[in-house]
């Protein structure tokens, strides 16, 4: 029952996503005639140099704002695991969790609002003219990247027992040499995930950044969204499967790295 | 002087008082037990004197030296941790060189004090490995000697039997011992188990609430326990509560004791009575020192038995019978005795 | 304690400037008056000598006043229960489907709800494009066998069908969570104590689950209530759900005060969810 349940459930996970990787290859735009293997979806896309800019700039933005979360999120979870009670502990928690549970529109609106708000003092105070665009997206999306690098690394410190970090100083570890020794090797797999988690959500937000984005930047998800608005064509199929590639790749990767610590563990000397 | 001095200390977490103005005094080179049970206050001292938790009243004192305000690792202390708190990511050898290092010793002498600590604990062989790798009983030698290697005057160990099943406990305390004797520091446990306090120190702290309730040789405790609480504590001791008659006799448990208790007819006072103590007898009892009863419940425990008898005045009194006799069953009347000396008045 | 302080104060002061104050913003600007300007809203409090009251409650009212906002928010929390509740009737027996494989098999299994979440949301509404528009996959296959073809894109089902998709895994993952930690002793007891496999499930095991269903059902309701992007691309032009609305108003008409308004109701909205979110998650 319960497997048969599953199987139905990857299937409609797994089905949409197939029949337009397959469609990727075929020569013909016509989704259910299979008009001969072909890459040239693949060599428009490599051709089309708004695409190519567009992905050039989303993942610019997605690394640097995934790096900004990654260690602005990593001193929040951390703060919010390790530094027991503090004046305003409360605020920071609810506003560190608030981009996870706040709607897509409603973050993009709100920061845009702020945006233009300094914009404008920036403006009176100083004189700057200042734009939007990849940089507003970037800050954008560190926020929400900060917020997921938070719960994980938070999580990951709440699950180990404190009494490493006892221990350690315990042993004549001052407070650095305690986190540098041993609290951030035992974070660094949750704050890497964090970082893939935080630089994927870049990779694929196309609400926020229309919001906070200047006529300047138009990341890859907005060309996209735009491409799907009038019709799907065949170089979004060609895109999606090279997505999908990475994604495959990363978590092969992953597994492979995972399954080799733990083999290493099992065969003794290490 | 002493190893170290606790002198009025006071720890509140929130509404619980954890400790209630607690003294103590360990010795150079002792193995002093803190017994108690759990929220009696005996991890809280501990971490009080690591440094783990700031006391809200009271002096520590290392050696003479007052440890307020030092940091952890400023302190000449070495702790081994209930779940051993091994570092993962690390191996054996860096697991144990990891206090050397923070001495910034060089790396010769820093490899040769980590090989003999590990041979000193029979590990020697294991020292590649990660603590995942190894056995209960291995990790929690790898933990001591961890503690151990920077040889501190004193070493505090909380539960460090804990986690070890049973046939690997009392070995485990053998070693403890040797290890203890061997480095000449002086060690604080923390443990619940009494076999265990009782068979590993020198000297005994029962905690009750937050306070010693009785320090002292573990002969001593058992045979001469102060209060109720801890012969009741120790080797689950009968308490009677009973009056001294007008000619002298102790009235308790329906039947009338002679011991020397110093006190004035009227007095009342508690006795604790040990289950070995206490003896079958035949035939009609005695004046004094014994009381008759019906046995209630029997309980095989390997070397021997333990029956709950009542008696008239509805106490419910432990004894422990010898295996070599197969006692009455159930529901028979018995009569007991004991030694004037095996009654022990208790003060508290 | 001031190394303790140096360390909160970048997330601290992030979080203000880019969490706190942009949705304090959000509520000042709800209460101004749209204007022609740039940017087109008159800050609701002016300085002459004094602060002076120059806002207007008109956005605010409008969401009262006028029906096509209150249906919106309506048809919102709609769309996001139907689409919450479908993906946690598909999620429970892929779950427990998860949780009875072999354990060598939990985490593949478990990666392969995963992937398509990293496979990117856009790609994934695209390929229901292909399948659903007029000359797509399925109406090829009607072809193929003479039928007339169906109109299925920007139709409700089309709508759901990619809500559905991308949500999933939000409401397998807590669920497949509680069913590979629970104590699979107090299923032997209450089989033991006589109950059938189907009596053991609906008096143990569902019951023991239920904090985890609502953690999957809120997890997503909470963003699909906001939706934009689904509606958008397969949702039928008359499904203005809130986000679409808030959407058109902004980016449209340009009434940004009335735009942040719809944020602030659609807030309000979630509150409640929100808040019993983060009961269940801080459940230990």
């Amino acid at each position: 029952m319960s497997r048969l349940g599953l199987a139905l459930g990857l299937g409609f996970l797994w089905a949409p996503i197939l029949l337009l990787v397959g469609y990727a290859f075929s020569a013909g735009r016509i989704p259910f005639q299979w008009g001969g293997f072909s890459l040239r979806w693949f060599a428009a896309l490599a051709a089309d140099e708004r695409m190519r800019e567009a992905a050039w700039l989303s993942l610019r933005i997605a690394a640097g704002s995934a790096t900004l979360a990654m260690l602005l999120g990593g001193l929040a979870g951390w703060a919010l695991a390790r530094f027991g009670v503090f004046r305003g502990r409360a605020l920071f928690g609810a506003l560190a969790g608030a981009p996870l549970v706040l709607p897509e529109v409603v973050t993009g609106l709100s920061l845009l609002l702020l945006f233009v708000v300094a914009q404008g003092a920036a403006e009176r105070w100083f004189g700057w003219r200042l734009g939007r665009g990849a940089a507003t997206i970037l800050l954008a999306h560190a926020t929400v990247g900060l917020a997921y690098v938070a719960v994980v690394v938070q999580s990951r410190l709440a699950g180990l027992d404190r009494g490493l970090e006892e221990a350690a100083a315990d042993l004549g570890a001052g407070p650095f040499t305690v986190f540098r020794t041993i609290t951030l090797p035992l974070i660094a797999p949750s704050l890497a995930a964090g970082w893939l988690l935080a630089f994927t959500l870049s990779l694929d937000d196309v609400v926020v950044a229309s919001f906070v984005s200047g006529p300047a930047g138009t990341t890859l998800p907005m060309l996209v969204f735009s491409a799907l608005k009038v019709g799907l064509t065949p170089e979004v199929n060609a895109l999606a499967t090279l997505i999908l590639a990475a994604a495959g790749l990363a978590t092969g990767v992953a597994g492979l790295i995972f399954a080799r610590i733990s083999s290493r563990g099992a065969n003794g000397a290490g | 002087m002493a190893l170290l001095r606790v002198e009025g200390l006071s720890k509140r977490f929130g509404p619980t008082l954890a400790l209630d103005g607690l003294d103590l005094e360990v010795r150079p080179g002792e193995f002093l037990a803190l017994l108690g049970g759990s929220g009696s206050g005996k991890s809280t001292l501990l971490r009080l004197v690591a440094g783990f938790e700031a006391p809200d009243s009271g002096r520590i004192l290392l050696q003479g030296r007052d440890l307020a305000g030092l940091p952890p690792p400023a302190r000449p202390l070495g702790m081994m941790f209930q779940n051993y708190a091994l570092f993962p990511h690390l191996s054996v050898f860096d697991n144990v060189a990891y206090g050397l290092r923070r001495e910034a010793r060089p790396r010769a002498e820093i490899a040769r004090r980590v090989a003999e600590a590990l041979a000193m604990v029979g590990l020697e062989a294991l020292a590649a490995r990660r603590p995942h790798q190894l056995s209960g009983g291995q990790r929690q030698r790898v933990a001591l000697v961890r503690a151990l290697v920077k040889r501190p005057p004193l070493l505090l160990l909380d539960e460090p039997l804990g986690a070890l099943d049973a046939g690997l406990r009392e070995r485990t305390g053998f070693e403890l011992r040797a290890l203890q004797r061997a480095t000449g520091a002086g060690f604080i446990l923390v443990t619940h188990d009494q076999a265990e306090a009782l068979a590993l120190a020198d000297r005994v702290a029962v905690l009750d609430r937050g306070r010693v309730a009785q320090c002292g040789p573990p002969a001593e405790l058992y045979e001469r326990p102060a209060s109720r609480f801890v012969a009741r504590f120790l080797g689950a001791a009968n308490v009677l509560e009973g009056r001294v008659a007008a000619d002298g006799a102790v009235e308790a448990a329906g039947g009338r004791l002679a011991l020397d208790h110093g006190l004035a007819p009227g007095g009342a006072l508690a006795l604790a009575l040990r289950p070995e103590r206490i003896r079958l007898l035949a035939g009609p009892p005695p004046a004094v020192n014994a009381v008759a009863g019906t046995l209630r419940e029997l309980a095989y425990r390997g070397d021997g038995w333990i029956a709950l008898v009542a008696l008239a005045d509805g106490t419910e009194l432990r004894v422990a019978l010898p295996a070599a006799a197969a006692p009455p069953p159930p529901g028979s009347a018995v009569t007991l005795g004991w030694d004037a000396a095996a009654l022990v008045p208790l003060a508290g | 304690m001031m190394r303790r302080l140096a360390l909160l104060l970048p997330p601290y002061a992030w979080l203000l400037l880019l969490v706190a104050a942009p949705v304090a913003i959000l509520l000042v600007v709800a209460l101004a008056e749209a204007g022609p300007g740039v940017p087109p809203f008159l800050p609701p409090l002016a300085w002459d000598g004094g602060p002076v009251w120059a806002g207007s409650l008109d956005s605010l009212r409008a969401l009262v006043a006028d029906p096509y906002y209150a249906e919106a928010l309506l048809r919102s929390v709609g769309v996001a229960g139907v689409t919450a509740a479908l993906c946690l009737l598909l999620a429970y027996p892929m779950a427990l489907g998860i949780a009875a494989a072999r354990p060598a098999w939990r985490l593949p299994l478990l990666l392969l709800v995963l992937l398509p979440f990293w496979t990117g949301f856009l790609p994934r509404v695209g390929a229901w494009i292909g399948i659903l528009r007029d000359g797509g996959w399925v109406n090829g296959v009607l072809a193929a066998f003479g039928m007339a073809p169906l109109r299925l894109l920007f139709t409700d089902a089309a709508m759901f069908l990619g809500m559905v998709h991308a949500y999933l895994p939000f409401a397998v993952l807590p669920l497949a969570a509680a069913l590979l930690r629970r104590d699979l002793g107090l299923e032997e007891a209450a089989a033991d104590l006589g109950a059938g496999r189907w009596v053991v499930f609906r008096s143990i095991t569902l019951p023991l689950s239920l904090p985890a269903a609502a953690a999957g059902f809120l997890l997503v309701f909470i963003p699909a209530a906001g939706e934009f992007v689904i509606p958008e691309l397969l949702g039928p032009p008359e499904a203005q759900l809130i986000g679409r609305v808030l959407w058109g108003e902004f980016f449209q008409n340009r009434d940004w005060p009335l735009a942040a308004a719809l944020a602030v109701a659609l807030l309000a909205l979630l509150l409640l969810p929100i808040r019993l979110f983060q009961r269940l998650d801080r459940r230990p």
